[in-house]
């Protein structure tokens, strides 16, 4: 209760020196469902749970996996995942880095690097835990890139802090996931070992059935079969990978 | 009287085999009187990467300070020398920028892009890229020098080769120019070493 006469701003550190709404943030992010991110050796997987709170929703509808350059003229797609949460807030990230892609290939004519976008994300991320009127980002993010420097997986906090992952997993079941993730992670693992990875580890603390309706994959790689591209994948195409799972 | 003409200048760049050269004559006029004979045109922005910069001097001087310090923050933003593509990129819009109240500066680009290969370029004082396979060439004495580079240019020049045909290029072309001259600033760039030469000519 000490905490909470301290909680009515965000841009007041607590007499235990935190800022607890960005311990709420962060809290929020830990309770949401599950989501993971593996590097392979020619790309990135990034994977996610999509349970929807009833069966009357179109699950088409509900994209937690989106694109952040354009389709047309770029060497490698930049792909995002909203952890879990709050949908909404995602929706501005993506709305703000897409416009720092555009504003980054405007100036210098070439796709903005990883790294880069990511700072740019997290300086966005940090800005809302300072600011006045505002509250932080309900999100933890999961950026899966492909560039000059080859295939990069990072994960960005409401806080704005960022980290490089080789695998990373967050939601409900982090510490499960993670284990698993250290278990099964090598250095040298093709693409596609790692869409199978990242579908077992999902799999590990799935209450229910695993399907292609529930669950949402994106792919990035350097190989012919996904061209650089980030690739969301159909709940079809999920399926078959399932299949292969089995 | 064009504000293009009245320091004179004439830049000259032009690709050899893994290699480039880029020069420019040394006058500071205004308008037929002399003012200095040591005037710098060209500017290193990394190893492989210069930049020249034709027309009125002043504009000439403050827009290396720009393009300097915008490279420089480029280079601790993301830990690496830009591409000469990207470098003409950034030029361009910082050109354009100033679209109502330009620049009086047509620059040269000349860089080694990834694997060594040779990337030359100009553009118009606001910014409209013109890329070329063999030399590109800017300033009062251009006209001349497109004659000369026309037909002393061959393909695929090593580098001293390459710095002989520059030179002889440059030097023809501002005899002919009343605007630039007084000698010349050459460098040839190849993937190791970066060679400065004074040239001197009818210092008259």
């Amino acid at each position: 209760m000490g905490d909470s006469q301290y909680s009515f701003s965000l841009t007041t550190f607590s007499p235990t020196g935190k800022l607890v709404q960005i311990e709420h943030a962060l809290t929020a992010v830990g309770s949401g469902q599950t989501s993971l991110g593996i590097k392979a050796a020619n790309g990135v997987v990034i994977a996610t749970e999509k349970k929807l709170p009833s069966i009357l929703v179109d699950e088409s509808s509900v994209q937690k996996i989106q694109n952040l350059t354009p389709n047309i003229g770029v060497v490698y797609r930049l792909g995002i995942l909203a952890a879990h949460g709050m949908g909404p807030d995602f929706r501005v990230l993506v709305r703000k880095s897409r416009k720092q892609t555009e504003q980054y290939h405007r100036l210098y004519k070439e796709p903005i690097p990883v790294t880069q976008l990511v700072r740019e994300t997290a300086a966005v991320m940090q800005e809302f835990t300072q600011s006045g009127g505002v509250r932080p980002f309900g999100v933890s993010l999961l950026v899966a890139g492909f560039d000059d420097k080859g295939p990069q997986l990072y994960q960005v906090d409401p806080s704005g802090s960022y980290f490089s992952w080789k695998a990373s997993a967050m939601g409900k079941n982090v510490s499960n996931a993670k284990t698993f993730l250290e278990k099964r992670y090598t250095d040298d693992m093709e693409l596609d070992d790692a869409v199978h990875t990242a579908i077992l580890t999902l799999k590990e603390g799935f209450e229910g059935q695993i399907s292609g309706k529930n669950i949402e994959i994106g792919i990035i790689g350097a190989d012919k079969q996904f061209r650089h591209a980030l690739l969301v994948l159909t709940p079809a195409e999920i399926d078959d990978y399932l299949a292969e799972v089995e | 009287m064009s504000i293009f003409e009245y320091n004179g200048s004439a830049i000259v760049a032009m690709v050899g085999k893994n290699c480039f050269a880029i020069a420019s004559d040394r006058r500071l006029g205004v308008n037929l009187q002399t003012v200095a004979t040591d005037f710098q045109r060209i500017f290193k922005i990394h190893d492989k990467l210069f930049v020249g910069l034709s027309g009125l001097g002043s504009d000439a001087q403050t827009l290396y300070q720009r393009l300097v310090f915008r490279h420089k923050l480029y280079q601790l933003r993301e830990e690496r020398d830009m591409k000469p593509e990207t470098f003409a990129s950034l030029v361009s819009a910082i050109l354009y920028e100033k679209r109502f109240g330009p620049y009086f500066c047509q620059p040269v680009i000349a860089g080694l892009g990834n694997d060594d290969k040779p990337f030359i370029c100009t553009m118009d004082f606001i910014g409209a890229k013109e890329l070329a396979k063999d030399f590109v060439v800017a300033g009062s004495a251009s006209e001349s020098l497109y004659g000369a580079c026309e037909a002393l240019f061959k393909p695929d020049m090593e580098p001293d080769e390459l710095s002989e045909v520059v030179s002889q290029a440059l030097l023809a072309s501002v005899d002919r120019d009343c605007l630039s001259g007084w000698g010349g600033h050459i460098y040839i760039v190849t993937p190791d070493e970066v060679r400065e030469k004074i040239l001197k000519g009818r210092m008259d």
